[in-house]
């Protein structure tokens, strides 16, 4: 298997032997440092191991980059996801070979699902012991194939920093994503000239960015005569930086706008064209909006199972605007009648001279639309019932620290019914301030991702709004917070149970509640005790039991920087999560409340 | 349906795995698989049979189309294309039946590649109608062992499948 490609070839003349010759020699090590550095990475997380020991040793004492040892290496992953959440820049994780870098492998997936721009470094053993079954072997180029972008395995230096490039090149660019770069220890060791290439070599990579026009045009003139139309947000829309683009767009538009869960903030909530969250878990308009409209114009979305619930029901009378720069998406759920590839900053763009242009001979409509969408928010504004056993409401909580922390903020939740009302209840006002596991679903996303995105952006306030489960999962890191001075706020929401699978119990399987008691809140042993185990990891702890204690304990947290906090709000194990689509039923049959389907007119 | 791809590849590690991996997870089966150099150093050629609908086809190729390594894919239509495969087949013999085996060898444009006294081995090279007719015809003899390649596929006329592809 040779390395040497065609472009490789043709470039390798002149020039690039005189660099060759002046190049500066360093180990594989050193190169992959040096790459970091010109790739402009200021942060990376990582835990040490056999392995990879020779680039820590060439790390030590590094200016440039700072390096922050974490506690499990799946701590690494999310916390270079949330670094890259936050900031809209690439994330780095490093671990060693074998089971330092399967600990990555969920962190991987999760950054895989919703399109995080991820470096992965792992060392891997001497390549000269490769395919022995030797100590710590794993082949992780292999097992991440599935949930990368790209994997590639190093075994010779001078390969490096085409590598590093390439895998940077790939995770940052088109539809964002993980790669991960393995690199023999030998590699690590051995010397060879250091060239920067000037061009990555990469002649089946070529993400499209700009849209066909006349697609564009299509879809505007569509817009125009569409009388029930939604635009559809998703992620995309985050992760291209388009917010600003789509915000005038809509504006000029005037038609309602719908955020999934990975684009709440890519449009303010404070907007009234915002009809919130669609999907399971969704406001009555956003669900509704979709089964009545007659065009979706979807904006870096993909459709997602949670979004549409039954597909076959889902949207039944609307013609599909897809605008995505993964052309895989348009049309695997759902038939798009105008295709558009492209950027979503660069497409919206466009699209709003296309429909200046289509609405300058005749202009849209939507006022009926709107009475109807106007008529449903008031009808079924997103709310929730005080729990009858007395104890805290979790989504008062919630809704308390979003209007206490205000839009500048960062919220990085778990998975499960917390995430959910972190997402319903907290206004979004700008796109990188909500920040979760929405594809993945990865319990124990919170902490570590909320370390990272405060690394990000130390100025900002960063909470990590999180579940007595998922806590448990990764709160290992807050040592890691304490150590290195990373100041973040965790708000347990502390129901005492795997709240979201106990709502499903009490839902769709008789209230049996079978292992989903985890003995954290009231009325039990409280097995950990979350006060005991901040202070632990040199954390201030805050335990909340009542309504009057709720604002002074967020306040508290706010003011305290000097260590991280803990914040235990022991809350009414009953709470549930409303509006619900439940699963495999279509969006018309949103529940909203139990028991409780709104009236409206199906056709 | 079955549709017949070409893909053009870089010829990498794991380059395969990576293929094969991705019509498994996405729930597509794979007929036939072939693999081979091309006239373009570094590049390899994978012809694949897909038996699948038009719209998860349409998915099959662009999910293809996003792995790194991957060029250029094609769907090669068998009208415009020449297909074929390549199957080496052990029969059962004896001194009654052999002359009656070569008959029918010679009928398919087969050749005998290896005798003994109980069996011969026969190689052949064809559409897949053609090798299934001539195992139709072996098969009341005793067919003791086939291996057999992967469908091969090229376009007909003067352009290649590598060109415009380092135009820049």
């Amino acid at each position: 298997m040779t390395d040497t490609s065609l472009h490789e070839q043709t470039s390798a003349d002149e020039p690039v032997n005189e660099a060759l010759a002046n190049a500066p020699v360093l180990t594989g090590s050193g190169a992959i440092l040096r790459s970091l550095e010109i790739l402009g990475v200021t942060d990376v997380f990582g835990l040490p191991g056999g392995a990879i020991m020779p680039f820590y040793d060439e790390l030590m004492g590094d200016e440039k980059i700072r390096h922050i040892l974490v506690r499990h290496e799946q701590g690494a992953g999310h916390a270079a996801e949330g670094y890259a959440a936050a900031s809209g820049k690439l994330g780095v994780c490093i671990a060693t070979s074998g089971p330092g870098a399967t600990n990555l492998v969920t962190a991987i997936a999760d950054a895989y699902m919703d399109s995080v721009p991820l470096l992965a470094l792992t060392g891997q053993v001497f390549s000269t012991s490769m395919g022995t079954d030797a100590f710590q072997e794993v082949d992780i180029s292999g097992v991440t194939m599935p949930i990368t972008k790209h994997s590639f395995l190093v075994t010779k230096p001078e390969d490096i920093p085409g590598v590093l490039k390439a895998a940077v090149h790939i995770a940052t660019t088109g539809r964002p994503g993980p790669v991960l770069v393995d690199v023999t220890k030998d590699c690590q060791q051995k010397s060879a000239p250091f060239v920067w290439p000037e061009e990555v070599d990469l002649p089946g990579y070529h993400p499209v960015t700009k849209a066909n026009q006349k697609q564009v045009q299509t879809a505007a003139q569509m817009l125009v005569d569409a009388k029930r139309p939604v635009l559809y947000v998703g992620g995309g829309v985050v992760r291209s930086g388009a917010h600003k683009e789509l915000a005038a767009f809509a504006n000029r538009v005037g038609a309602p706008v719908v955020t999934t869960l990975m684009a709440r903030g890519a449009f303010p909530d404070s907007s009234p064209l915002n009809l919130g969250m669609p999907g399971m878990h969704g406001t009555v308009p956003a669900v509704l909006s979709f089964q009545e409209s007659d065009l979706i114009v979807a904006i870096g979305s993909r459709f997602d199972d949670r979004v549409t619930g039954k597909v076959s029901e889902f949207a039944p009378h609307a013609k599909v605007v897809h605008i995505d720069i993964d052309p895989a998406e348009i049309g695997k759920i759902r038939f798009a009648d105008v295709p558009i590839v492209g950027d979503a900053k660069d497409v919206l763009t466009d699209f709003l001279p296309a429909f200046e242009q289509a609405a300058s001979e005749r202009a849209a409509d939507y006022s009926a639309w709107w009475k109807r969408l106007d008529d449903l928010r008031e009808q079924y504004p997103l709310g929730y019932d005080e729990p009858e056993d007395g104890l805290l409401s979790p989504q008062w909580i919630i809704q308390k620290i979003g209007e206490m922390s205000g839009p500048e903020a960062v919220y990085a939740a778990g998975v499960g019914q917390h995430q959910m009302w972190a997402a319903q209840f907290i206004n979004y006002e700008r796109p990188h301030a909500w920040l979760n596991s929405g594809g993945a679903g990865t319990m124990g996303y919170s902490v570590p991702a909320a370390m990272g995105a405060k690394v990000a952006e130390p100025e900002r306030l960063v909470w990590a709004i999180d579940g007595d489960g998922c806590f448990q999962m990764t709160n290992q890191e807050l040592a890691t917070c304490a150590i290195n001075n990373i100041p973040i706020k965790v708000a347990i929401i502390n129901n005492s149970s795997l709240g979201m699978v106990r709502q499903w119990q009490t839902l769709f399987y008789d209230g049996r509640h079978s292992h989903t008691d985890l003995n954290t809140g009231h009325d039990t042993v409280m097995v950990p005790d979350f006060m005991k185990l901040a202070d632990a990891y040199g954390c201030l702890g805050i335990r909340v039991r009542t309504k009057e204690e709720v604002e002074p304990a967020i306040r508290l947290a706010m003011e305290t920087n000097d260590r991280p906090v803990v914040i235990d709000f022991v809350v009414s194990r009953d709470s549930m999560v409303w509006p619900m689509v439940p699963q495999g039923v279509g969006n018309s049959s949103v529940q909203y409340a139990r028991d409780h389907a709104p009236s409206w007119d199906e056709e | 349906m079955q549709h017949v791809l070409s893909l053009l590849v870089e010829d990498k590690p794991g380059l395969l795995t990576r293929v094969a991996g991705l019509f498994a997870r996405r729930g597509f089966n794979i007929e036939s698989l072939a693999v081979g150099k091309t006239e373009v150093e570094g590049l390899s050629r994978i012809t694949v049979v897909v038996d699948v609908e038009g719209l998860p086809l349409e998915q099959v190729t662009k999910q293809l189309n996003k792995l790194v390594n991957v060029l250029k894919i094609v769907e090669l239509d068998p009208e415009q294309s020449v297909q074929r495969e390549h199957m080496l087949v052990k029969v059962r013999v004896d001194n009654s039946t052999r002359s009656q085996i070569l008959e029918a060898a010679n009928l398919f444009r087969a050749r005998v590649v290896d005798v003994v006294t109980d069996a011969l081995v026969i190689e052949v090279t064809g559409d897949t109608a053609k090798i299934n007719a001539l195992l139709k015809v072996l098969e009341p003899y005793g067919i003791k062992e086939i291996a057999q390649s992967g469908l091969l596929a090229i376009g007909r006329g003067s352009k290649s499948i590598t060109e415009r592809l380092y135009k820049n």
